[in-house]
């Protein structure tokens, strides 16, 4: 790039950032009362949308003057409906589980009348001297943001606010230099795929700019398949435009004219924001022809995916995009060779575009000095399950599982054990106790039997079956199998039915033998990630749980007295109390009868084993028992009628 | 099947038609093509399917092919209230395949069913991201967090008694005239 150009690109540039921290500054003067409500989709159903309409009655009511501002999310699905509420003279304070008439509440005592009902604050955002801050829990302050460091605090819908903060300074700064230098600073960083296989994202970058041909194309595979991971979602719908912004220097980097972001339609918030968020983009001149006044040209389009697990595998995207069924295709031929329309391919996750700008800004060096060495950056998890602080983290690579799970996301709930943790989604591994201390990186996990992935984790205490959580994931893949290889499409159906048998009590000797070979069988006869990691929850939980296997096959009985088929509820006629009918309603099924002397019993026959009644069995009874094998409980007969 | 369902039939086919015209005669435009009209009309009806091969000059057995690889289609008409079970790994976790049995068993159809009078039907989904709230239902676009099997009745309910209420009010209006 010229000398002049590249005057006009900065000047081009700095008219925009003043036009969007002018504009920033309108919302956040100092005389302004702004009301963050987080309306992304975990948000939305936890009831953000009365609460937003709470709080805009109050403020008519009250007459007060303030904006209600809608953002993203924080990653605190635990406390969601999540509220800041920033007033002159105090700081920016977070509220947690706002309910309407919390909302009423804050207006009248907060708005009105300066006091900012401390019982309901969970932190302050910035150091002040009147609430204690949000850093001082292990949840914020062990946490890294690189990628979700402005989910949350911004609007998605309005591209001045992400500008304001900093944003689209990467690209401006890319465009200044060659394309070569940003592959140099990627290649730096030390960057890996965070889709899940760890691919160096700049040799992947390296590949396409050496490749001749014309019409080149970048995906952004936000084709987030995986069950219990929802950090793709959360980050387009909170922050689209670090996405973008890492889309465009991407396809600057390796010369592409054409972007595509492959978002699942099942998402239809983030599809809608990340249209806008495009054409926003375009309006500034940041996306489209002559890119902040350069030759450089963008079109980026999204493409809705329509929900196949075996998308998310590159090949089967590509052929997703081009109107077949989503089935891989053998590699080499890598999609940076021939990809989509037979051209030279970048497909990138959603989490490594946004980790594009920060890097271009800052350097590859400064990336580097997060997480370890062979896997530097941030990791970005959804933590859910059986913990007490579910949600998004995000954190350096190399914490270990214990501290993720025990102080960032603060233990297991009710007083229950801790018994495995399954990460990767169906694609990993579940590991017991003894990993704990296993930094998080790409090495070690995979090295543990579990995988990165797309980064699911599923916390389970003592109350989870790993037989059932094995069957549940061959369940997944198997429904997803698309079909090609035989290994993968029989093997994996194969699986699910021995698993079925064994959860019902009908196993046979010899399964635990059978599983593990067809296991490997499948492993090797698949082409692509789908077959080739399906039975890692079978394998992981018969290497670390194989004791469980035995007590369902020999002793029919579940250890974790999860599986129905091999459990019974019965009510302890000592415990029961006469004439109290609690149970009674709330069984489905109508099996809950009178015995002779007024107290309760189950009618085996017709129970389904929900558990309703154990719940509504008032604790001072506490009458309901749940055992496993089912001939443990108790043969009553119910009376004759009349 | 009765007149009013035949001419709305006649009806959409008519829009699809029409919709179809608008695309270019593109392979990649099918996932497209299929992704509106199930939208619109929140099933792709065989008769559509036909016509989408057409227009693309496609056989219609390409066509259904990739229409049945991905979940996102459906192939009857769905119920008044979609009811969609979430059986995501946290939802697992925490019973949610119990949440679905029950409204299996009250609705007395299956998942991937719409109950006869077509006001029901019930469908499972792989994680609707919002697991920090599970187990999850939702309902045509209400999101139920922490469902339990007591839960269900009171949803059902609900929707029956709404219905009630409006079909008298509908009564009592005609009576009066």
């Amino acid at each position: 790039m010229n000398h002049k150009s590249k005057k006009e690109l900065l000047e081009a540039f700095a008219s925009i950032k003043t036009e969007a921290e002018k504009r920033f500054k309108k919302i956040k003067g100092d005389s302004n009362q702004n009301i963050f409500i987080g309306m992304a989709t975990c948000g939305l159903a936890s009831g953000a949308i009365e609460v937003k309409r709470a709080f805009e009655e109050a403020l008519t009511e009250q007459k007060i003057n303030a904006r209600i501002i809608s953002v993203g999310c924080l990653g605190h699905c635990y406390a969601e409906p999540l509220v800041i509420i920033d007033k002159p003279g105090f700081p920016p304070i977070l509220y947690h589980n706002v309910t309407p008439g919390k909302a009423n509440l804050l207006v009248k005592a907060f708005l009105r009348d300066d006091d900012p009902v401390f019982e309901h604050v969970l932190g302050a955002m910035e150091e002040n001297e009147l609430v204690p801050t949000v850093m001082e829990f292990p949840r914020f302050n062990q946490e890294k943001r690189v990628v979700m460091a402005k989910c949350g605090l911004i609007d998605p819908e309005d591209i001045y606010q992400y500008i304001a903060q900093g944003g689209y300074s990467g690209l401006a700064k890319a465009l200044t230099v060659d394309p070569e230098q940003i592959i140099f600073e990627v290649l730096e960083s030390g960057l890996r795929g965070r889709g899940g296989a760890g691919f160096l994202t700049g040799k992947k970058w390296q590949f396409v700019e050496d490749a001749e041909e014309k019409g080149k194309v970048v995906i952004c595979n936000a084709d987030e398949g995986d069950p219990g991971a929802y950090m793709d979602r959360a980050i387009l719908e909170s922050n689209p435009h670090q996405v973008i912004e890492g889309i465009a220097i991407c396809a600057y980097a390796v010369g592409a004219k054409r972007a595509i972001v492959y978002v699942r339609a099942e998402y239809p918030l983030a599809v809608k924001i990340v249209q806008k968020a495009i054409e926003q983009a375009k309006e500034l001149g940041l996306l489209g022809k002559g890119i902040l006044e350069t030759q450089f040209d963008l079109d980026v389009t999204v493409f809705q995916g329509s929900g196949a697990f075996v998308c998310g595998e590159e090949t089967a995207l590509i052929q997703s995009i081009q109107g077949q069924r989503g089935m891989p295709q053998p590699r080499p031929p890598y999609p940076a060779q021939t990809g989509l329309w037979g051209k030279p391919t970048v497909i990138n996750n959603v989490k490594t575009l946004a980790s594009i700008p920060p890097i271009v800004e800052k350097g590859g060096k400064w990336l580097k000095e997060i997480g370890t060495k062979k896997s530097p950056g941030t990791a970005i998890f959804s933590v859910v399950g059986n913990i007490v602080h579910a949600g998004l983290v995000e954190i350096p690579m190399g914490v270990t599982l214990r501290s993720l799970v025990f102080d960032i996301c603060g233990g297991i709930p009710n007083q229950k054990k801790f018994k495995a943790v399954q990460i990767g989604g169906p694609s990993g591994g579940c590991l017991p106790e003894q990993f704990l201390d296993t930094p998080i990186d790409f090495d070690s996990l995979t090295e543990a039997g579990a995988m990165m992935g797309s980064g699911g984790m599923v916390v389970m205490d003592e109350n989870a079956c790993m037989i059932d959580v094995a069957r549940y994931f061959l369940d997944f893949t198997q429904h997803e199998s698309c079909g090609k290889c035989t290994f993968c499409r029989i093997g994996t159906k194969h699986l699910l039915d021995t698993l079925d048998r064994i959860t019902k009590g009908e196993g046979r000797d010899g399964d635990i033998e059978l599983l593990e070979d067809l296991s490997i069988d499948i492993k090797e006869g698949s082409l692509c990630g789908l077959g080739k990691t399906a039975p890692n929850p079978v394998l992981t939980t018969i290497e670390y749980f194989r004791d469980e296997y035995e007590a369902h096959i020999q002793e029919k009985r579940c250890p974790a007295m999860m599986c129905r088929a091999l459990t019974a509820y019965y009510i302890d006629l000592d415990k029961c109390a006469r004439g109290c009918d609690a149970c009674v309603g709330s069984c489905p099924t109508e099996s809950i009868f009178t015995t002779r002397d007024r107290k309760k019993a189950i009618d085996q026959t017709l129970c389904v084993k929900c558990g309703e009644c154990m719940t509504a069995c008032p604790s001072e009874y506490d009458a309901v028992r749940k055992v496993s094998p089912p001939e443990l409980a108790p043969k009553i007969e119910r009376p004759e009628e009349g | 099947m009765n007149l009013s369902a035949e001419t709305e039939e006649k009806a959409m086919f008519d829009d699809i038609a029409s919709m179809l015209r608008t695309f270019e005669e593109k392979r990649e435009n099918l996932m497209p093509i299929l992704q509106e009209i199930q939208e619109k009309y929140r099933y792709l009806a065989p008769p559509a399917l036909q016509m989408v091969a057409k227009h693309l000059r496609l056989s219609s057995c390409d066509v259904y092919g990739v229409a049945t690889f991905y979940n996102q289609f459906r192939f009857n008409p769905p119920g008044k209230h979609q009811i969609k079970v979430c059986l995501g790994t946290a939802c697992h976790v925490r019973g949610g395949d119990i949440i679905l049995e029950n409204f299996e068993r009250k609705l007395e159809i299956q998942a991937g069913q719409t109950t006869p009078d077509r006001e029901f039907s019930i469908d499972r989904v792989a994680c609707v991201g919002c697991c920090a709230l599970a187990p999850v239902a939702i309902v045509d676009d209400t999101v139920y967090g922490h469902m339990a099997p007591s839960k269900v009745e009171g949803v059902i309910l609900g929707f029956e008694i709404e219905k009630e209420r409006k079909e008298r009010e509908k009564q009592d209006s005609e009576s009066q005239e």
